[in-house]
């Protein structure tokens, strides 16, 4: 993976709360076996109408969103299913990074799984951001991963909570399943100490 | 120090600590995986050269984008969707080559993932499960620590049979108080998520408690563990008990002979010790409760079949009046409205909350002798293929086909609209499932969540009513 360490874009916000993974990619969208198309889907229902053309009233197909690469949404973004799918088709949209008073947990640790980044804002900073979009959407914000702040154009500051590890893959571009890997010694001890109950899966 | 079910399960499956700056290494110990949320975790296994270190901790099946229509004379299910069949062969094609035991489409113990775990005696107390799925938490029901994840922790997993996990918070749901008539454990859940939210749970990992709880059969806790993710908890779990022990033993991978006592003897040692402290205890009156139907376009948005849609102004900010202002607008609907009486066009009776041989025979017990309503298609689809065998030896299928109803072949179904059933452009339907999200049935789909007794006494009706007239 990639190291992050500052992401500094236009923002697009949608601000409604406890959007979820069926939104950000509807289940028809899960029948692929790799990671392509998945942008072609992103907000399907809300980017379309029932014809397929570009719905012009949704905020990601108005002038003013296009190249925006940070996403504001509103609180408990991404509940619903585990859909890796969601993280992937944001990115493959163009986001680097999501906004949001806070994340559902599984969306936060598939997005941060992938470099998506999750920065979770207390409510004043979350409501301040969505100003600044309708006010001038093309204003840049500025995300410090190490500093753990987001800065807007206007030298306002807030700061995010990020857990070290996290931070620390993100920063150095640590591959987190090499990472478990390394503990090969350790798994197999833990397996030599704690026999199966289960003894197989497979059917005798 | 005492501990509570979540602390004793954790604590057993530390094979590294969590410090400042790394999470816990967790053993997991059995792993599910399915035909949507696999197939880019094996490319990754490849593009490294890896194994799959536990194939024998490790079982497919097929359930999400498959098809549920009857077989055909050869007595196999057709997969028409391309697409579909093209995902489904790759699963094939990844537990062949990694050697990963699979319950292909139309074999016998084929079906919803969460289903097939418990009912194969797979799911066991004191175990971690994990899965590609955010209904996994539906195993939490034996006292196991089961919780959904996604594709790239599927291949950590696969490839380590562990994950790096912080150590989440705990919650208490206190439940006391007698059900009425009527009133199952699907209207608990619901009300539970109505009354505290969408994302209560997050950050946090339920655990059921209450006489309530005690009284519920298995596949009733499996109903409410199965929405602890619908309010934002990835795991909810319930003790494990006599209730628990009976419901596992004799079933095909439950332990057999001394192992079993053994096995018994240390689930025993699991329930949450007197004096254990959770970091969050919230509670509901169940004696109170009445059966629940949602209104909107998320599961926190129910009510009692018999109440009436909030208005704006009832409601606590801003932003939950935009929500429920926007979910009225999809399911064109009005603040202020009774649902009952509602016309609907569809019933749905299956997925992982409520396709279980008790809610099957729940169903039957009231449509008996009766018809489903003309305009209404009523689509029954069982949770596997055990379930559909049980129900047809027991002459289910033929209430449920001389009411009018479809019996189906068994997976995932019209749950989440990526195989063939679905709900049409802005129809109606009463679902027994766990999801109302815009287009989650179907593009433009319109879902009431309900138990399967509404379901049932809706169908008949052919539009929203109240089952306990029927009780």
């Amino acid at each position: 993976m990639q190291p992050i360490s500052v992401i500094t874009g236009r923002i697009v916000a949608l601000p409604v709360q406890d959007i979820d993974t069926d939104q950000i990619i509807p289940a028809r969208y899960l029948k692929v076996t790799d990671k392509s198309g998945l942008a072609e889907g992103l907000f399907y229902a809300w980017r379309f109408d029932a014809d397929g053309k570009p719905n012009p009233d949704f905020v990601l197909n108005r002038p003013e969103a296009q190249g925006a690469t940070i996403l504001v949404a509103g609180r408990n973004f991404g509940c619903g299913s585990s859909r890796e799918h969601a993280p992937w088709a944001l990115q493959g949209y163009g986001f680097k990074a999501v906004i949001s008073p806070y994340f559902a947990d599984i969306f936060r640790n598939n997005a941060l799984k992938n470099g998506l980044l999750t920065v979770q804002v207390d409510e004043d900073a979350y409501q301040r951001l969505v100003r600044l979009f309708e006010e001038d959407p093309t204003a840049e914000v500025t995300i410090d991963l190490a500093a753990q702040t987001v800065t807007l154009p206007d030298g306002w500051q807030t700061c995010f909570p990020i857990d070290p590890f996290t931070k620390h893959c993100l920063l150095h571009g640590v591959d987190q399943l090499g990472f478990l890997l390394n503990e090969e010694a350790a798994i197999a001890a833990y397996e030599a100490s704690h026999p199966a109950r289960v003894v197989t899966t497979a059917r005798s | 120090m005492p501990r509570t079910l979540f602390d004793k399960i954790w604590d057993a499956h530390i094979v590294r600590p969590q410090t400042a700056e790394t999470p816990a290494v967790l053993y997991i110990d059995l792993h599910l995986i399915h035909e949507v949320t696999s197939p880019q975790a094996f490319t990754e296994l490849r593009r490294r050269g890896l194994k799959v270190r536990r194939p024998d901790r490790t079982l497919a099946t097929m359930d999400h984008s498959t098809p549920t229509t009857p077989r055909g004379p050869d007595g196999i299910i057709p997969v028409v969707d391309a697409q579909a069949a093209a995902q489904l062969r790759q699963l094939e094609q990844n537990c062949a080559e990694f050697g990963i035991p699979l319950f292909a489409l139309g074999s016998e113990y084929q079906g919803i993932v969460h289903v097939i775990g418990p009912e194969l005696g797979l799911t066991q107390p004191g175990m971690t499960i994990v899965c590609g799925d955010s209904h996994t938490s539906t195993h939490g029901a034996f006292g196991a620590l089961a919780f959904g994840i996604g594709t790239s922790e599927v291949a950590h997993v696969l490839a380590t049979q562990c994950l790096l996990q912080n150590r989440p918070k705990t919650m208490e749901v206190r439940i006391d108080g007698r059900l009425g008539p009527g009133v199952t454990a699907k209207d608990i859940i619901l009300a539970i998520i109505a009354q505290y939210g969408v994302g209560a749970g997050t950050g946090h990992v339920f655990e059921y408690t209450g006489e309530t709880i005690r009284a519920l059969s298995m596949e009733e806790r499996m109903t409410i563990c199965n929405m602890s993710i619908e309010g934002g908890a990835r795991a909810g779990m319930i003790a494990p008990d006599d209730t628990t022990f009976e419901y596992i033993a004799g079933r095909p991978f439950a332990p057999k002979g001394k192992a079993w006592d053994e096995a018994v003897a240390y689930w025993r040692t699991l329930p949450t010790d007197e004096g254990a402290v959770y970091d969050r205890t919230i509670t509901l009156d169940a004696s109170q409760l009445k059966p629940m139907i949602t209104y909107g376009t998320n599961p926190g948005m129910g009510m009692p079949i018999d109440g009436r849609i909030p208005m704006p102004e009832e409601l606590p900010d801003p932003a939950a009046r935009q929500a429920l202002d926007k979910a009225l607008r999809y399911m064109d609907l009005r603040p202020g409205q009774p649902l009952l009486g509602h016309k609907i066009d569809v019933v749905f009776l299956g997925s992982c909350t409520n396709s279980r041989i008790s809610d099957l025979r729940l169903a039957a017990s009231i449509l008996k002798g009766r018809k489903v309503a003309d305009g209404v298609r009523m689509m029954v689809v069982p949770g596997s293929q055990q379930v559909k065998k049980q129900a047809e030896a027991e002459g289910l299928d033929k209430i449920f086909r001389d009411a009018g109803a479809e019996w189906r072949e068994a997976g995932c179904s019209a749950c989440l609209g990526m195989n063939d059933d679905k709900v049409p452009p802005g129809k109606y339907a009463v679902s027994t499932s766990n999801r109302n999200f815009e287009g989650r049935q179907g593009p433009g789909a319109r879902t009431f969540l309900a138990s399967p007794l509404t379901a049932v006494a809706s169908a008949i009706e052919g539009v929203v009513a109240d089952p306990r007239k029927y009780v």
